[in-house]
């Protein structure tokens, strides 16, 4: 680097440059916080699905599922699950069916043996996920 | 080495290796599981190992960054460390609680661990690479928070460098932004929002300042090169980190229920995110060409030119790849972002240490500068091993990627994800093989430090050639 381009004018640029998109970001970040109620599906959070992302959360689910694209790549997307599987019905349905020992040779969700009210709450927990305006993605139901 | 506390980096940096062989070992399962599905079936379920395979990656890198720092900072800072006592105290307090929290995913189902733990108190587990129990994350506050105090005092009362301040820099932002590791909302996507405030912020934010400190550490050392040339280069360098980086979050919220404004923000900032690391790797080539001496550590300048050129490579060009809207509406959360991660976080933030680690190790265990050719030689195989490794690693994902996305989300008549995953065995058979040469590799790495220990050091170095 030329010599006219001095080690302060870098250090200025470091500074200068990190606060203000450090304070461009935390404005984005608010205005975020005022645009998300339209998107967010809020209203529909109840208790019945904070129970469901607490189950969601404990059982490490993210450890092989995307949930909105985010996770582990093993097993599907189940942002759009309640779309795919056909409603809480078939969400319930597939996570009770699955065999305590898994299936030879094959990728298999691990049964666990979960209650009916806390099938109820995972289901309701993925019905609001579904409902989340995610721009259109994923582009289609496969996920 | 100039000052005896710098020695307690010797216990990080061991650690360091230890786990990263775990974590590769747990990559290998993980690898053979996405091909023979039932493979340790139920007994190690695909998501505890890769809940191992990855928070042994970050517990590595963490003990990697702390040898570093108590390496560089009491050389830099020309005294000793204010408290080495403190730094070994901490060394344990945190491998104990690191193999406590690995040893709960393994013998105890993941639920249970949370109920053992107190979850219910303050939910913080079961979000990706933040699945530490809540008590372990507390662990790791205050473990962060020592070693800040320790490091701060030897800066403050020292000679403060701009590597010191870098590196400063940086490890408070570490530690400040792991704190959103504490809010966990019961909205998703507030959730999601601010998780990025810890992952996206640490590996493409504050990370790249510790990155950019030991790497300009390494290079005044290895080519004595003017300090003033390297850290206006450093200057440079972390300030297009940050100001590209920080916006560049937004290439994360274009899918989680974030106002669209974000695909723009995001597109145009996360463009720019390979400027910074296209410099690294323009830095580092310079410096070496322009270097005033021979350091007899070949292999340490290996390492150097090595990680500036694949964190180029890796967070570079297979972010950019994937980080425009458009297109990552179609990649999103596919095998690409697989490939992307691992030759990113290999390339910049593994290859890091292992720079640090070549460079201090000799000194550290009793060399005057370097191991001797022997085990250089060795050393330098490790190298290109498991970095042309990771390198095939990150092709035959990107093809599995490519052809993931094609048949799942692109073309007329989508498959489902299943059918899809058949299809394209063929590229995780590939990956798992490869994965294997990348074992061999590290275990040559591990021999490097057996190999050759009672040959001579590599001859003095002489000066540079002037033209050079």
């Amino acid at each position: 680097m030329s010599e006219a381009f001095t080690k302060a004018m870098a250090r200025n640029i470091f500074y200068g440059g990190s606060l203000f998109f450090l304070l461009l970001f935390l404005a984005l970040t608010f205005d975020t916080e005022g645009a998300l109620p339209d998107r967010d599906n809020r209203q529909a959070i109840t208790e019945k699905v904070a129970m469901g992302k607490r189950l969601w959360e404990v059982n490490n689910c993210i450890g092989c599922h995307t949930l909105l694209g985010e996770g582990a790549y093993f097993a599907p997307e189940l942002g759009n699950a309640y779309k795919r599987l056909g409603g809480k019905a078939g969400i319930i349905g597939f996570i009770k069916s699955r065999p305590k020992d898994g299936i030879p040779g094959r990728r298999s969700m691990p049964q666990f043996n979960f209650t009916d009210e806390e099938l109820d709450a995972i289901a309701e927990f993925l019905k609001y996920t579904s409902e989340i305006n995610t721009a259109n993605w994923p582009p289609n139901i496969q996920g | 080495m100039q000052y005896q506390s710098q020695a307690v980096a010797k216990l990080y940096f061991t650690a360091a290796i230890g786990l990263f062989a775990g974590q590769i070992l747990f990559g290998l399962i993980l690898g053979l599981q996405y091909v023979v599905g039932d493979f340790l079936f139920p007994a190690i379920p695909f998501n505890v190992a890769r809940m191992v395979h990855t928070n042994l990656l970050i517990v590595w890198i963490l003990f990697g960054f702390m040898g570093a720092a108590y390496y560089l900072v009491p050389e830099e800072a020309e005294r000793e460390l204010h408290s080495p006592g403190l730094a070994v105290l901490m060394f344990w307090v945190f491998l104990v609680a690191g193999a406590l929290t690995i040893l709960g995913y393994l013998l105890v189902p993941y639920s249970g661990l949370a109920q053992m733990t107190g979850n219910d108190l303050l939910p913080t587990m079961g979000r990706e690479f933040l699945e530490q129990p809540t008590i372990t994350k507390i662990g790791i506050v205050i473990v962060a928070l020592a070693f800040l105090y320790n490091i701060g005092m030897t800066i403050l009362s020292g000679r403060k460098t701009v590597v010191n301040l870098v590196l400063l820099i940086g490890l408070t932002g570490l530690a400040v932004l792991f704190l959103f590791a504490f809010y966990n909302p019961d909205n998703l996507v507030k959730d999601k929002f601010y998780w990025w405030w810890v992952v996206h912020l640490w590996v493409e934010g504050v990370w790249e300042l510790i990155l950019g400190s030991i790497l300009a550490f390494v290079l005044i050392k290895t080519t004595g090169v003017d300090r003033e040339v390297i850290e206006k280069w450093l200057y440079v360098i972390i300030a297009m980190t940050l100001i590209t980086g920080i916006i560049g979050t937004g290439h994360h919220y274009y899918w989680i229920g974030t106002p669209e404004y974000w695909q723009w923000w995001g597109s145009v900032f996360s463009a720019l995110e390979p400027i910074p690391f296209f410099m690294m790797t323009v830095f580092a080539f310079n410096m070496v060409n322009r270097r005033r001496r021979n350091h007899p550590n070949k292999a340490a300048v290996l390492w150097a030119l090595g990680t500036a050129v694949m964190a180029f490579l890796g967070a570079g060009v297979w972010g950019f790849l994937h980080t425009l809207a458009p297109v990552n509406y179609y990649t999103h959360g596919s095998q690409i972002t697989a490939a992307h991660g691992h030759m990113a976080f290999y390339g910049a933030y593994a290859m890091i240490v292992l720079t640090i680690i070549s460079y201090a190790m000799p000194m550290m265990r009793g060399r005057k500068a370097a191991n001797s050719n022997r085990s250089q030689v060795l050393e330098m195989w490790s190298f290109w091993l498991m970095t042309v490794s990771m390198v095939f690693i990150t092709l035959f994902l990107t093809g599995a990627g490519i052809l993931q996305v094609y048949l799942q989300r692109y073309s007329d008549n989508p498959l489902p994800f299943m059918v899809v995953q058949e299809k394209i065995a063929l590229f995780y058979w590939l990956r798992e093989v490869t994965g294997l040469v990348f074992l061999i590799g590290l275990v040559l790495y591990i021999a490097s430090f057996f190999v050759g220990s009672k040959d001579p050091e590599v001859a003095v170095e002489q000066a540079a050639s002037p033209t050079a």
